[in-house]
């Protein structure tokens, strides 16, 4: 037996990989990356799913690249400030898919806190989300001049109680109140241990739906299961508009509208929101604070006993989590300008849920990571594999074999609509195979690293009583 | 050994039945009670008026008519509660764990009886049949669905359960959640390939829409009608021979020791020769049989079903069986006789008592609301004993 030169395609990659993954190769091939898939989807007119995630992988490269943080931060802001938003205006689905992504972004963030950090399972988080929606939308409507009409009865023209721009306010306050619900919710139930919680929380969410289904009467103060609409925008200055078109107009081949602004300023808006939070939650996994969490969820009875304050830091991170919900909740009724109880019933939840689990329960990349795949299989996987099979029912053909007319498929099979079968199969698969998700957190990884179980209670709490060293 | 077997079995098939006698009354005598006063303190008031202005009669009167009918209702849906949280709390006794997928299961039941009776409607086995007959080929859909519940439940254990018993305690009850959102569109899949709509509606057959006339007396000059319908009793005497039979079980035969043992402490129970996955399955299979049979119970009294339908019944049994203290038999019962009565109460008097401005869709918040006060006041509920802290 001869041993033959092969010729090993994961090898060949791997160290293409390490060749390319540091210095001066790095740069050129993230700019050559990030420059062919950039035109790639702008010219792609067949909005394919492959190209588009080939084109997101470029955050991924960026974040994994071993490159000085200044030039990370350059790449970053150019593909964010400038590519993103020339291929969205040409092709104004990617920026929606990018606004949902930055949306569910910071929820599962959010989340993230409570869950990852914590470890306390909340099944009720879209209601913190609710409460952020539904507080732009009754102030940012005509909702409260109309108090005393039914639903669908008000007269036309009623007077908008605020002017647009109230919304910047609105932002801010659906972020304190947000985490003011948290701290409510959180004060009773925090006594009930681990799996009771998650059915309480659960209820809660369930609660808050309810009540924006029947807060109708006896004053109007939802508009019912119809929803409220419409809820105003923010207004963009002519001044800024004109300034934009002159530059944006001849890259994407026509004058942008007055949509496709607001769909631009909404992409930006949450940009700006998930950067501060990805910021915030970075700070504070580092800080005393996440560190508190931390050993809350290792081991409760230990953290007391090493001086842990155990409710005011459960309070402290469901406030936290609520307040990510809040803002993105204000955000989310102005984009839509229509918010119903349906939005926020108990699959949103486990969509976000699904989103923190998929890509890594505690670790900070790993839920961006999973709220982007999430989206995307949603938003573009699932409706694609629909329109694909519409096509097919439309296009006459037939399964050779068994003879089946691609006309005959019941017209129910829509996978666009069977959001639940895939995120209780990730849930399902995750938790069987990989537990700690895509990118797993880091101070999971250095557990494992260092051989140590990982419910053994670490080191890294500080003690507050000094003679404490001597009782362990 | 022999000489004491009469004995257990009376004891164990009478005992349940004393006991699901006492907390009917207790509970339906509490609440009663509570109303009446309510009507009594508001007599006069603004509430009063309101409904005298629009039935004619004061508000003591009403109560007073409705009463016993709201009763009836609320024992029966009652019933249906207890059936499920039976599932629910065999399976936390066992293996402290919240099987967040039992609603699927009992959604299941369901559809595997509905689909039994509609292909047999189909065939013509249920048109011109006796009263007899139609019972009959009820019960063969209610063993159909319980086969395919129990089946289902041991698959699920088997699958998404049994790999993660050592792992830390929120992983399987995430995987569980995973399992309840899969089944609902599997099911929602199924039912849309087969028959081209996902909703399933219960055949009209044999006389289970007939309404026995239990009294017929007047209050005040209101005439007060008792009846009840035949499903209702059906309903009330099935679940009644379940919780029996399932107390026998338990209680009183070998199985059920191995079953408490290994509840008790899976570690010594195999030492002693149990095999604890076989326990573990033979708990899955009955409880989720058993929520089998209430789903078809469910579908026969609320006649159309979804592939979403077993949510709100789920979370509700859960909290029967959380309130009545889980892992508890005779707790999954009183929870689910207080939480349907307590929701039947406030479907039926909530908006004349608020003269409008909350209705019965505020009945789904009422159990959401006693599982958070349960579960701050007193966790071990009713009837349960001290669970310990296992984080």
């Amino acid at each position: 037996m001869t041993k033959k030169p092969s010729f090993n395609l994961f090898s060949f990659i791997g160290g293409l990989y390490h060749k390319v993954s540091s210095g001066r190769n790095a740069v050129i091939f993230l700019a050559v990356y990030m420059a062919l898939t950039s035109l790639w989807v702008y010219f792609d007119s067949s909005r394919s799913v492959i190209v588009f995630l080939l084109f997101l992988a470029t955050v991924l490269l960026i974040y994994k690249l071993k490159l000085s943080h200044r030039t990370k931060v350059i790449f970053a802001a150019v593909l964010a400030l400038v590519i993103v938003p020339i291929i969205g205006v040409r092709n104004i689905f990617y920026l929606e898919v990018m606004f949902q992504i930055c949306v569910f972004a910071s929820l599962a963030l959010g989340l993230n806190i409570v869950v990852g950090f914590t470890g306390l399972l909340n099944l009720g988080y879209v209601a913190f989300y609710a409460v952020g929606a539904y507080l732009w939308a009754i102030f940012g409507s005509q909702q409260l001049n109309m108090l005393h009409q039914i639903p669908g009865s008000a007269p036309v023209g009623t007077p908008f109680l605020l002017a647009p721009d109230w919304f910047y306010l609105f932002a801010f306050l659906g972020l304190a109140v947000a985490a003011i619900v948290g701290i409510l919710l959180g004060l009773p139930v925090l006594r009930v241990r681990g799996d009771y919680l998650a059915i309480v929380t659960l209820g809660f969410g369930e609660v808050i739906r309810v009540l924006a289904n029947n807060l109708d009467k006896p004053i109007n103060l939802t508009n019912g299961p119809q929803g409220i609409t419409p809820i105003q925008q923010p207004t963009i200055p002519q001044g800024v508009q004109d300034v934009l078109n002159a530059i944006l107009s001849p890259v994407v081949g026509h004058t942008i509208s007055i949509g496709e602004f607001y769909n631009l300023f909404f992409y930006l808006a949450a940009l700006l929101v998930i950067l501060v939070i990805a910021l915030v939650v970075i700070r504070l996994d580092d800080s005393k604070i996440g560190r508190a969490w931390t050993a809350i969820r290792e081991d409760e009875v230990s953290a007391v006993a090493m001086g842990i304050p155990l409710v005011k830091m459960k309070l402290a991170a469901f406030a936290v989590g609520a307040s990510f919900a809040g803002i993105m909740g204000v955000l989310f009724a102005a984009n839509r300008t229509f918010v119903s109880p349906e939005s926020f019933d108990f699959m949103q939840s486990i969509g976000v849920l699904t989103m923190v689990i998929l890509g890594g329960i505690g670790s900070i990349p790993g839920v961006i990571v999973g709220a982007s795949v999430v989206v995307i299989l949603n938003l573009q996987v699932l409706q694609g594999f629909s329109l694909f099979l519409n096509d097919l029912r439309q296009s006459g053909g037939v399964i050779p074999i068994i003879n089946f007319a691609w006309k005959d498929l019941s017209s129910q099979l829509d996978p666009a609509k069977y959001q639940r079968l895939l995120f209780g199969l990730i849930l399902i698969i995750m938790m069987i195979y990989r537990q700690a998700g895509i990118i797993p957190a880091v101070r999971r990884k250095r557990m494992q690293k260092a051989g140590q179980a990982p419910l053994q209670p670490q080191a890294e709490v500080k003690p507050t009583v000094e003679d404490s060293h001597d009782a362990a | 050994m022999r000489r004491n077997f009469a004995a257990t079995f009376l004891r164990e098939i009478f005992r349940p039945i004393g006991q699901i006698l006492i907390f009917i009354t207790a509970t339906g005598a509490v609440l009663s009670v509570f109303m009446l006063l309510l009507a009594l303190v508001l007599r006069g008031s603004a509430v009063d008026q309101a409904i005298t202005a629009r039935n004619g009669i004061d508000l003591m009167t009403y109560t007073i008519v409705n009463l016993p009918q709201v009763l009836l209702d609320g024992i029966t849906i009652g019933f249906v509660y207890a059936a499920i949280a039976l599932g629910y709390t065999m399976v936390y006794g066992v293996l402290e764990f919240i099987n967040f997928a039992h609603s699927e299961i009992f959604a299941i039941g369901a559809f595997v009886g509905v689909e039994v009776l509609i292909a047999l409607q189909n065939g013509g086995m249920l048109t011109d049949i006796s009263s007899l007959a139609a019972y009959g080929w009820l019960i063969f859909a209610i063993l159909c669905g319980m086969a395919a519940s129990g089946l289902m439940a041991v698959i699920v254990e088997r699958v998404a359960y049994r790999p993660l018993r050592t792992a830390p305690r929120l992983v399987p009850l995430i995987s569980a959640i995973g399992v309840s959102f899969f089944l609902q569109d599997a099911i929602r899949l199924v039912e849309s390939l087969t028959t081209g709509q996902f909703y399933r509606v219960f055949p009209t057959f044999g006389d289970f829409e007939t309404r026995q006339i239990l009294a017929n007396v007047s209050f005040n000059g209101t005439p007060v009608d008792l009846s009840i319908q035949n499903k209702s009793i059906l309903v009330i005497g099935a679940a009644v021979l379940m919780l029996v039979g399932l107390n026998y079980l338990v209680n009183a035969t070998k199985l059920g020791k191995a079953i408490r043992s290994v509840a008790q402490d899976r570690t010594s129970a195999s030492l002693m020769g149990i095999n604890v996955n076989l326990i573990i399955s033979a708990t899955f299979l009955i409880g989720g049989a058993l929520g089998g049979a209430a789903g078809v119970m469910f579908a026969l009294k609320f006649t159309r079903i979804d592939p979403y339908m077993g949510f709100f019944p789920g979370i509700k049994a859960f909290t029967a069986a959380v309130l009545g203290g889980i892992g508890n038999i005779t707790g999954a019962l009183l929870g689910g006789m207080v939480l349907g009565m307590l929701e039947t109460f406030a479907g039926s008097f909530l908006s004349v008592f608020t003269m409008g401005a909350a209705g019965a869709e505020y009945k789904d918040i009422i159990a959401f609301a006693i599982l958070i006060l349960v579960l701050i006041f007193r966790p071990t509920g009713f009837l349960g004993e001290q669970v310990g802290q296992k984080a």
